[in-house]
């Protein structure tokens, strides 16, 4: 009985893991047969969400690939894991902009995160955000599919006071949905910042 | 193998998977994807489809492979299966239509996870044969893209005021073209109970109740049919 059973043990491990072979074979070949697709898709997407934070035609260079690293504490300044790089807009190799993601924990529903484009010059171009969980109808306004409120953060520098009027800075925000402008505000500021160092740094070492 | 003729019980499947037994409003399962995903037309339509894609697939594969698999550990292999489907979709969708996938985001994997898919396997799939695995799948789906095509039209309609939004998603920038606005655009309507979770718990429970009635009323038209029936022989024979 005892040997019957292990038996039949053995018939059903064995046969799982036929199934398993199989299964995992399959999905090699899907893997293999979509994997250049999706990351050139990625790519794209990842492209045109940076390329947004920047005036058309204001660059002619790969986005996705020219890149600049930043130093550990630059990239903790904008809410990212140590290595992050910024991306570098150019056009005939002249420096347009630099394209900075930013995390930040404050939003009202969680983590927003967002890319700041800032000029050569220290003015920000853009921004986009990426990902966010604000309430629908309510503190989703930062993102410029729903409104126009990120336009008005274009063209500021290191002068503006980076946070928004209620709390005695620059910007406007939505009664009733402040919390949600102030996280945005106090990123952008942030990337705003880093450019700043981050240029001073680089023609330093020049 | 059932007596009956062979249309017959294909039809009999499919009335059973697009309304009998319909999975959103009927066997109510799968109901975590049809509540996050049906916030507009396009986005339940189209993650309906990928489902019924696996649950189509996955009876099928089911079917093919019932005298292979052992019954004590039928369970761990469906789950197999269905998986390695999802995944491929997952792979597909990623691949050749990469804005709707960042919109359905995770709800593609969870496929795996919807107890439809699990559901039909069991109970149908390992029972019978490819063809009729693979219409009864491909019907369960097709049932609960139905609900997902209302409930979204629903929630749309009332939340946003428009039809179709995101049909550039699936068809490319000509899409935008499908785009219906009830409300005009520019006055930036928007009733959040529709759009939020609340919304959609409403608006099928209305679904639920509707199909309910539909079904009473079908059955209080029979049993008068029948009962006339019965009463008229009657009535002539005493005549």
């Amino acid at each position: 009985m005892t040997r019957r059973a292990a038996t039949q043990a053995r018939v059903s491990a064995l046969t799982l893991l036929a199934f398993t072979f199989a299964a995992t074979l399959i999905l090699a070949l899907s893997f293999i047969a979509t994997r250049e697709r999706i990351a050139a898709n990625e790519n794209a997407a990842r492209a045109a969400l940076i390329a947004q934070t920047l005036p058309a035609g204001s660059f002619d260079n790969d986005l996705v690939a020219d890149t600049v690293p930043l130093t550990g504490t630059e990239a903790a300044a904008l809410g990212l894991a140590p290595g992050a790089v910024a991306h570098v807009a150019r056009k005939e190799g002249v420096l347009v902009a630099r394209v900075f993601e930013v995390e930040t924990g404050r939003g009202y529903g969680g983590r927003i995160r967002l890319l700041v484009g800032v000029t050569a010059d220290g003015r920000v171009s853009g921004v986009r955000v990426v990902a966010h969980k604000e309430t629908p109808g309510l503190g989703d306004y930062i993102d410029r599919a729903k409104s126009n409120w990120a336009d008005q953060l274009a063209g500021r520098g290191m002068e503006t006071r980076w946070r928004v009027k209620k709390d005695g800075g620059d910007i406007d925000s939505v009664s009733g949905a402040t919390i949600s402008a102030r996280a945005v505000t106090g990123a952008v500021g942030q990337a705003v910042g880093v450019a700043d160092q981050l240029a001073a740094r680089l023609k330093e070492q020049k | 193998m059932s007596d009956a003729k062979p249309t017959a019980r294909w039809r009999e499947i499919a009335h059973n998977g697009l309304w009998k037994q319909n999975a959103g409003v009927v066997q109510l399962l799968g109901l975590c994807p049809v509540l996050a995903v049906s916030t507009s037309v396009i986005n339940g339509v189209s993650l309906g489809l990928a489902t019924t894609l696996v649950t189509a697939l996955s009876g099928a594969s089911v079917a093919l492979l019932r005298q292979f698999i052992p019954n004590e550990i039928r369970n761990p292999v469906f789950i197999m299966i269905i998986a390695a489907l999802v995944t491929c979709v997952d792979q597909a969708m990623n691949a050749w239509m990469h804005g709707l996938y960042a919109v359905l985001g995770i709800f593609i994997p969870l496929i795996t996870t919807n107890c439809i898919v699990m559901a039909r396997a069991e109970a149908f799939a390992s029972r019978n044969t490819v063809p009729e695995a693979a219409l009864d799948g491909a019907m369960m789906g097709l049932g609960l893209t139905g609900v997902l095509a209302v409930l979204g039209a629903l929630r749309e309609l009332i939340g946003r005021g428009t039809l179709f939004s995101g049909a550039e998603l699936v068809f490319g920038d000509a899409g935008r073209a499908l785009v219906l606005h009830l409300v005009p655009a520019q006055m930036n309507y928007q009733y959040l109970l529709a759009l939020l979770p609340p919304g959609a718990f409403i608006g099928l429970g209305l679904m639920v109740a509707g199909k309910q009635w539909l079904d009473a009323r079908a059955r209080t038209r029979a049993a008068l049919q029948q009962a006339a029936a019965q009463l008229l022989p009657e009535a002539e024979g005493a005549r």
